[in-house]
C-alpha cells in the first residue's frame, strides 16, 4: 500500500508541477491552495466550481454579442464580458485563459470580427482543457487519501 | 479614540465585487488577516449597506468594474457622504485608470491578482483617516489642539523621525496655522464633536453656497456656512468639508498634470505585481506625495507600526490648504510596496500550514463530479505519464482543406480572409460581409451536432493523448498549436448555433476521437 501512495503522490506530484510548467497554471493558484485550511477544506473545488461557472456565463454572452443576427454586433459588450473573464481567470492562477483573454481585448478593441469569434472559440477551448487537467489532478488527490496517503504540497519554483 | 489603542484585528471591511470567484477569495483572505468581513456583488447594495450602518465599516475595497454602478462612482460617494477610506481593484493597471482612482479620492489601488500582504496592511489607510479627523475635528483652533497633536505624534509615532520630510512638515504646518488663523474664531474650544455625514443634499446646499460666492478661493468657511443655513452646522464642518472639496476639484483639473508624473506605474499585462499603486490617496484625497514619504520611512524604520504613517498624514494637512497652483510632486505608485514584513512582527499571523494535510476531501462539488467516467480507481502507472506528454504535440489537427486559421493567422491582426473587413460594417457590404463570415465560421466548425453532447466534450481533448509515447515534463507548449485546429470543441448552446447544425469537415477524424472514447483517469 505504501508502495502504491508513493507512486501515486509522485505522480500527483509530477502532474502538478507539468501543469505549471504547460503554462497551465500560475502562482495565483499556489495562493490559492495556501488559503485552504482545515476550516474550508475544498476551499479550491467551490473556487474553481465558480470560475468554470463564470466562464460558461460570459462565454455565453459573448456569443450572444457576437451573434450577427440579432443586428450590429456590439463589441463594447463582447469587450465587457472579456474583462470580467480576465479578471475571474487571474483569481484562481488560469493562465492560458487570461492570455486568451489579453488578446481578445485586442480584438474587441479592434473592432475585429473574426478575431473576435477566433478568441471566443480559443477561450472555449482553453477553459474546458482547464477544467479537464485539473478534474485530473483532483483525482488524484483524491487516490492518495482513499490510499491513506497525504496530498504533498508541491513546491513550484 | 484611542491612538494607542489601534488594533487592525478585527477592522470593518467592507468588499464589493461583481465576481463572484474573487468575492469568496478576497474573503477568505481578509478573513485570514483576522478581519471582519462583509461581501457585496453589486455597488447599490453596498452603498445601501453603508448608509444603514452609518459607523459600521471601517474600510471599503471595491472593485473598478462592475455592472450597476461605476466603480469611481460608488468611490465618491463613499468619500463624500460617508468619508470611509476606499480602496479600488482592478485586474487593469492602465495608468489612466490609476489616475482616475487616484483622482477620485481612492487611498491605493489594487492590482489582480491581490496578494495576503497587500490585504494585511490595509489598516493604515483607517489609521491615517483617524487621525486626520481628529485634526479636523479639533478645527481651526491650531493653538491648542494642533500643538498637541504634534506633539502627541513627535512623541508616539515618529521616535527617531529620520524622515527628512519631518523638518517641512514643521514649517508647513506653522504656515498653515498662520492661513488659518486669518479666518478662525477667537474661540478655539474644540471639544470632540460627531462627524458630520455629509449627504448629497448637504452637499448640494455646500457647493451652491461655494458657486454663490465666486471663485471658491476666496469661499471662507465662515461665509460658505452663512449662505448655507444649516443650523447645527458648525464653521469647523464646513472648513474640513471645504479642504476636501478644494484638494477634488484641483485634481480634476490637474488631472492632465499630474500624467507628467505617472512614468513608473507599468502596465499590468506585462507585469501585474509590479503595479501595486501605493499611491497613498485619502477620499478624496490626499496627496501621494506624502504617502510615499510614508512609504521610505517604512523602509528605513527598524521599529514597525504606525510611526512613519503619522508622519505622513501630518504634511497632508499641508497640502491641503495650499491651493491648485502649487503643483505637487505626485510620484503614483513609485515607491515599493510597504514591506509586509513590517507589520508581521506586529501581530502573530496564522500561516497556513506548510503540508495539506490528509483531510475528508470532499468531491461532491459540481465542477468536479461533472467527471464522467468511472475508471477512476484505476490509475496505471502509464496514465499519468500519458496524460502529460500529450501536451507536447499540437492536439488539435487541422481538418483537411478546410480553411481553419492556423497559428500565424491567429496571433494576426490582420486577417489574410479578404472578404472579411475588420473595422466597419458598411451596409451595402454588410450581406456580402457575413455570407463569407457564416462560411467561415462553418469552416471553423463553429459548432458542432447535438449527439456530440452525449461524449463529454469535456474529455475528448484528453483522447489525443493516447498518441504519445513518452512520458515528458514538458516545457512550455506554446499556446499557439491550440489555434490550429479549433474544429473540436464547441459545447455553446444550441440557441446560438445560428448556422445550422453542419458536420465537422474531417469525420475520420471525429470518429477516432469517439472511437477512444473514454480518457483515462
Amino acid at each position: 500500500m505504501d508502495a502504491l501512495i508513493a507512486q501515486l503522490q509522485r505522480q500527483f506530484r509530477d502532474y502538478t508541477i507539468s501543469l505549471y510548467q504547460q503554462g497551465f497554471l500560475d502562482d495565483q493558484f499556489t495562493e490559492l491552495k495556501k488559503l485552504q485550511d482545515d476550516g474550508s477544506p475544498d476551499f479550491v473545488a467551490e473556487v474553481l466550481t465558480l470560475f468554470f461557472e463564470d466562464c460558461v456565463k460570459l462565454i455565453s454572452n459573448m456569443a450572444r454579442a457576437l451573434d450577427k443576427t440579432t443586428g450590429a454586433v456590439d463589441f463594447s459588450q463582447v469587450g465587457a464580458s472579456v474583462h470580467q473573464l480576465k479578471g475571474s481567470s487571474s483569481s484562481v492562477g488560469a493562465k492560458r485563459v487570461k492570455a486568451l483573454c489579453v488578446s481578445f481585448k485586442e480584438y474587441c478593441e479592434a473592432k475585429n470580427y473574426e478575431g473576435c469569434v477566433r478568441c471566443l472559440q480559443q477561450v472555449d477551448i482553453e477553459y474546458k482543457a482547464l477544467k479537464t487537467k485539473l478534474q485530473d489532478m483532483f483525482n488524484l488527490e483524491k487516490q492518495i487519501i482513499q490510499a491513506g496517503g497525504i496530498v504533498p504540497q508541491v513546491d513550484i519554483n | 479614540m484611542e491612538k494607542s489603542g489601534f488594533s487592525p484585528v478585527g477592522l470593518r471591511v467592507l468588499v464589493v465585487d461583481d465576481d463572484p470567484t474573487w468575492l469568496k477569495i478576497l474573503e477568505k483572505m481578509l478573513k485570514k488577516c483576522s478581519y471582519e468581513v462583509t461581501t457585496c456583488g453589486l455597488a447599490r447594495e453596498a452603498l445601501r449597506l453603508l448608509r444603514e450602518r452609518k459607523d459600521g465599516y471601517d474600510i471599503v475595497i471595491s472593485d473598478v468594474n462592475m455592472p450597476d454602478m461605476d466603480g469611481f462612482k460608488l468611490l465618491e460617494h463613499v468619500g463624500l457622504e460617508l468619508d470611509l477610506p476606499v480602496i479600488m481593484m482592478s485586474v487593469d493597471g492602465e495608468t489612466s485608470r490609476v489616475m482616475k482612482g487616484v483622482q477620485h479620492g481612492a487611498c491605493d489601488y489594487l492590482l489582480k491578482p491581490i496578494r495576503m500582504k497587500e490585504l494585511k496592511i490595509i489598516w493604515q489607510h483607517v489609521l491615517r483617516k483617524k487621525l486626520q479627523e481628529v485634526r479636523d475635528i479639533e478645527g481651526c483652533g491650531y493653538e491648542g489642539g494642533a500643538d498637541w497633536i504634534t506633539r502627541y505624534d513627535e512623541a508616539h509615532f515618529l521616535g527617531g523621525g529620520e524622515d527628512v520630510s519631518f523638518g517641512k512638515k514643521r514649517k508647513d504646518f506653522d504656515f498653515e496655522k498662520k492661513l488659518l488663523q486669518d479666518e478662525s474664531d477667537p474661540s478655539s474650544s474644540s471639544s470632540k464633536k460627531a462627524r458630520v455625514v455629509w449627504s448629497f443634499e448637504l452637499h448640494q446646499k455646500f457647493v451652491n453656497a461655494v458657486n454663490q460666492i465666486g471663485c471658491d478661493h476666496k469661499a471662507g468657511p465662515k461665509k460658505i456656512l452663512d449662505l448655507m443655513n444649516v443650523p447645527w452646522l458648525t464653521r469647523e464642518n464646513v472648513a474640513s468639508h471645504l479642504q476636501k472639496y478644494r484638494l477634488y476639484l484641483s485634481r480634476l483639473e490637474k488631472g492632465k498634470e499630474l500624467k507628467c508624473y505617472s512614468g513608473g506605474v507599468k502596465n499590468a499585462d506585462s507585469s501585474p505585481k509590479d503595479v501595486e499603486v501605493n499611491s497613498g490617496y485619502q477620499s478624496p484625497g490626499r496627496s501621494s506625495y506624502v504617502f510615499s514619504g510614508g512609504n521610505s520611512l517604512i523602509q528605513k524604520a527598524t521599529e514597525i507600526d504606525p510611526k512613519p504613517l503619522a508622519s505622513a498624514s501630518l504634511s497632508d494637512l499641508n497640502t491641503d490648504v495650499i491651493m491648485p497652483p502649487k503643483t505637487k510632486k505626485t510620484r503614483i505608485g513609485f515607491d515599493p510596496p510597504i514591506s509586509s514584513s513590517a507589520f508581521d512582527s506586529l501581530l502573530p499571523w496564522n500561516d497556513v500550514p506548510e503540508v495539506l494535510e490528509s483531510k475528508p476531501v470532499l468531491y461532491e462539488n459540481s465542477f468536479l463530479q461533472q467527471q464522467p467516467l468511472p475508471s477512476q480507481s484505476s490509475y496505471v502507472a502509464n496514465s499519468a505519464p500519458s496524460l502529460m506528454e500529450e501536451e507536447m504535440k499540437p492536439p488539435y489537427e487541422t481538418p483537411a482543406g478546410g480553411s481553419s486559421v492556423n497559428a500565424d493567422e491567429f496571433l494576426m491582426p490582420q486577417d489574410k480572409i479578404p472578404t472579411v473587413t475588420l473595422q466597419d460594417l458598411d451596409p451595402s457590404a454588410m450581406k456580402l460581409q457575413e455570407f463569407n463570415t457564416e462560411a467561415i465560421l462553418r469552416s471553423l466548425n463553429w459548432e458542432l451536432p447535438e449527439s456530440h453532447h452525449s461524449v463529454s466534450l469535456d474529455t475528448d481533448l484528453d483522447l489525443t493523448w493516447l498518441q504519445g509515447e513518452r512520458f515528458l515534463a514538458n516545457t512550455g507548449l506554446q499556446f499557439q498549436d491550440y489555434s490550429s485546429s479549433p474544429s473540436l470543441l464547441s459545447e455553446l448552446p444550441a440557441h446560438l448555433n445560428w448556422y445550422g447544425n453542419e458536420r465537422l469537415p474531417d469525420p475520420d477524424e471525429y470518429s477516432f476521437m469517439v472511437d477512444q472514447g473514454l480518457f483515462i483517469s
